[in-house]
């Protein structure tokens, strides 16, 4: 990965096939692990995270050159993500739960390298779900993926302002059940 | 982030990495990737190119030249790989060896139904064989599009693996090859097939072999013309004359519909 994030609207809009497979891979472990807190199983979270590329691929067909450049290109990408992880939720809700564990065993090499891996997942993934939505997506995108507010504003279309405080709500929220837990 | 509160520690370790196989995912979704690489075939070096699909391409070297222009002239983009993955490396051993596709699998999705079918009915001729374009149009329920069989032969994107070097003209003679006549030769002369005698033979007029203690006649070709002794063997110029003679036409290399 030579290019910077900032440099690939340009390199996308003068070669998007040339440039793509940098795009995947500057965004894809933050696409995925944001997905993996707004879906029920790795499976479904793979699953999001190519559709979200393959559209971004299809997507940039259809853009002209000046558009692409001027694109906030992990803004963007999020918005489509959010989208797929909404409508995946929608179907979802027909379809019986899959559980974390035990899931895609043959990523892992052993099971202790399994329970590692899913350590926190599943709590927090019960945690973020009892969230008002605005306040999951905005939590996670800045504190699990990394986004700064101005691009958590851009990708759910609400303002800066509300996105800092849709974080704050939320981790006062999260914390909390932490204590009512220990209770 | 200037929180450093436990609880933003926690949701920060909750990153993870991506599968490492989904950007090839992605990619061959996009259809923008292919691997290929370099194998030794029958007649010299080529480069082979798949995706998750199946194989995409056959290159002789000669033919493409460097890897850089392979992957100029590749429809996608293409990574060059050492060794191809399993199980496809051992299908492609086998292809090789055997001259029949077996498990190979073939990426047909950006070929058209038409050319699909030549080539996949191309694919069943056995090494050290030929047949007739006519055949191929025959056998696909088209006996009218001899031609188009020729041109979708003539696109083979996989030569060599879909043996169209074993399509041959109907007046016997061994005819074109994407890669050049001697290229078709050598690649039958290697299956143990002679294209001189081959073609001797037909230009003497014989299109046809049949065995008298079978009654039965066949391309002259197919290995059960082939194990027919001199003394038993007969030739024909056409089914009509071979009919004619009260011979039927072989069912294993279908000489007549």
């Amino acid at each position: 990965m030579t290019t910077t994030l900032d440099q690939l609207p340009i390199r996308l809009a003068a070669d998007r096939d040339g440039a793509f497979p940098d795009l995947v891979r500057h965004l894809q472990d933050g696409v995925y692990s944001g997905v993996l807190q707004f879906t029920r199983s790795r499976q479904d979270a793979e699953d999001v995270t190519q559709e979200t590329f393959v559209r971004v691929y299809r997507a940039l067909g259809s853009y002209d050159a000046a558009r692409i450049r001027n694109l906030r290109l992990r803004a963007w990408v999020w918005t489509i993500a959010l989208n797929l992880c909404r409508n995946r939720a929608r179907g979802a809700a027909r379809r019986p739960e899959a559980p974390l564990v035990g899931d895609r065993a043959d990523r892992f090499e052993d099971a202790a390298a399994q329970a590692l891996d899913n350590a926190g997942l599943e709590e927090w993934r019960r945690r973020l779900a009892a969230l008002p939505g605005p306040q999951r997506a905005a939590v996670v995108l800045h504190h699990v993926v990394g986004l700064p507010y101005a691009e958590i504003a851009t990708s759910t279309g609400r303002s800066e302002s509300t996105t800092r405080s849709d974080v704050r709500r939320g981790l006062a929220k999260l914390r909390t059940m932490i204590e009512e837990e220990a209770r | 982030m200037t929180n450093h509160e436990p609880i933003v520690e926690e949701l920060g370790a909750l990153h993870r990495a991506a599968p490492s196989d989904l950007l090839d995912t992605v990619l061959q979704g996009v259809d923008l990737a292919d691997s290929y690489t370099e194998i030794a075939g029958p007649t010299g070096h080529a480069f082979v190119a798949w995706n998750g699909r199946g194989i995409t391409a056959f290159v002789p070297v000669d033919a493409a030249g460097t890897r850089e222009e392979f992957e100029k002239r590749h429809p996608r983009k293409a990574f060059f790989v050492d060794v191809p993955p399993q199980p496809l490396a051992k299908y492609l051993d086998h292809t090789i060896k055997t001259g029949r596709l077996g498990h190979l699998p073939v990426d047909f999705s950006s070929i058209g139904e038409f050319q699909r079918r030549v080539l996949e009915k191309c694919a069943e001729i056995p090494p050290g064989e030929i047949r007739p374009y006519g055949w191929i149009a025959r056998e696909i329920g088209n006996p009218g599009a001899v031609r188009a069989v020729g041109t979708a032969l003539g696109r083979n994107p996989v030569p060599v693996l879909i043996p169209c070097h074993r399509v041959v003209r109907t007046d016997g003679r061994i005819g074109s090859y994407a890669y050049g006549s001697p290229m078709k030769r050598q690649l039958l002369e290697h299956e143990g097939l002679d294209p001189a005698a081959v073609e001797s033979a037909a230009r003497r007029g014989v299109r046809f072999v049949g065995s008298d203690t079978t009654g039965i006649y066949c391309f002259p070709t197919c290995h059960h013309a082939q194990r027919i002794g001199d003394r038993h063997r007969v030739e024909f110029r056409s089914e009509e004359a071979a009919r004619a003679d009260g011979y039927r036409a072989c069912k294993v290399c279908r000489p007549a519909a």
